[in-house]
């Protein structure tokens, strides 16, 4: 049945709807294509053998054709688009730099996009309060959720390093170490997976 | 015009009633929530609000500032650094509701936006139109890259406006009426309603159709809660 290799894609996506991101389905995509291309070589004939002899009765399997054609489209670029909504949603989780096992899932090209997009986001954070202002703008990605209290205990999930706050002091980032720490300084690392919040 | 010019350190008004736009700290405050809340629960985008955003943003570095000069320990120090952190988490929250938005409804908000007449308001910032206008191209590159140009030749391009959803005007909200408002013309829902009209009377709540009180919004009649 024409379309089933377009319809798969997006069932593919479907399945996980929490927004994860499979691999890029490189074969799939290009099964798709091949159909259409198929579709397209038949229709052409078809089309030019109704006009030259009059075959009327290939009308209908012409106008099939062009709606597999049609579907087989919007399938394509459905599934292309929601994977782009799905990356750009890595951006603000997980922050520009992504961990490897999530940026194996991403094709080249996507990877591209998910560039030129950071590259916007940060042009656009940077320009926040005026160019006049001369100020370093505004960065979004920080501060999502409402300040309930300045300090928060932390436990270190792994080691990550040195962290400097705001006050001059370092603090060494060793695994199962727990720590007092401003909250606005912790947010990216919790989202991350570096720190835990505890709640006692 | 920049509120700098009207705020003074103890953040009083200054004294020239010629001047419009002329607000205390706390007033510059509220209409930011204001338009946070409005952006938050409207299903479209709403009128941009460069000049709340700009002076907000200048009242946040004035006030870290004052900051670096209290001593450290001082009890007052928490109280501030609260504040700061609080104002700053309502404008970057606002700030996102529209980038969504805006990337949600890409080729709709820029048709909106160069559609728009010489003396209307502005639907982006200068800066969110950039960012529209690349988030567009960014996209549309890649599509084409990737699989349109793959595809037969009457079937490489996509009409993004007809291919990317518009905002439902239809869902309903909240809201509180701040200015009172008489024959509000509201649709019927089934076929066997009819439209009627309502007064909306000054601090009463309704859970009505966001089309119905759109202009009303932006006019800043009523607030989206």
């Amino acid at each position: 049945m024409f379309c089933e290799k377009a319809v798969e894609l997006i069932r593919e996506l479907h399945r996980m709807s929490d927004g994860q991101l499979p691999a890029f389905n490189e074969d799939g995509l290009r099964q798709v294509l091949q159909e259409m291309e198929a579709l397209y070589e038949q229709n052409q004939s078809d089309v030019n053998e109704a006009k030259t002899d009059g075959r009327s009765d290939l009308i209908p399997s012409i106008k099939l054709r062009h709606c597999c054609l049609l579907r087989n489209q919007r399938c394509i670029t459905a599934y292309l688009y929601d994977r782009l909504l799905r990356i750009r949603a890595l951006r603000w989780e997980y922050g520009s730099v992504l961990p490897a096992n999530v940026r194996f899932q991403l094709s080249a090209e996507e990877l591209q996009w998910f560039g030129r997009y950071k590259k916007s986001l940060s042009c656009f954070m940077r320009s926040l309060g005026g160019a006049e202002a001369g100020g370093e703008g505004l960065d979004i990605t920080q501060d999502m959720k409402p300040p309930k209290s300045l300090y928060i205990q932390v436990r270190c999930l792994e080691d990550h390093g040195e962290l400097e706050i705001d006050d001059g002091t370092v603090i060494l980032l060793k695994k199962n170490s727990q720590h007092f720490l401003p909250r606005w300084k912790c947010e990216q690392l919790i989202r991350q997976g570096v720190l835990e919040h505890v709640v006692s | 015009k920049t509120m700098s010019d009207v705020l003074s350190d103890d953040g009083s008004i200054n004294q020239d009633d010629s001047q419009e736009d002329v607000m205390t700290p706390a007033e510059l405050i509220a209409k930011l929530e204001e338009a946070w809340l409005n952006e938050k629960f409207s299903p479209e985008l709403l009128e941009s609000k460069s000049e709340v955003v700009e002076c907000v943003m200048e009242q946040l570095t004035h006030m870290e500032s004052n900051l670096q000069r209290v001593k450290k320990g001082d009890a007052k120090a928490s109280v501030h650094r609260m504040e700061i952190d609080r104002i700053r988490f309502v404008l970057s929250s606002y700030l996102r509701s529209r980038l969504q938005k805006i990337e949600k409804f890409f080729p709709h908000v820029l048709e909106k936006e160069k559609s728009r007449g010489e003396g209307d308001p502005s639907l982006l910032s200068p800066e969110e139109f950039a960012f529209a206008k690349e988030y567009y191209a960014n996209t549309e590159t890649y599509l084409k890259a990737v699989a349109l140009k793959r595809m037969p030749p009457n079937l490489q391009t996509v009409d993004l406006l007809k291919a990317v959803p518009e905002p439902c005007l239809d869902s309903f909200v909240f809201l509180r009426v701040k200015e009172r408002q008489e024959n509000i013309l509201v649709e019927p829902e089934t076929d066997d309603q009819r439209e009627y009209v309502v007064d909306l009377e000054e601090g009463s709540q309704h859970l009505i159709r966001y089309r119905t009180v759109a202009p009303l919004v932006s006019s800043g009649a009523v607030q989206l809660i």
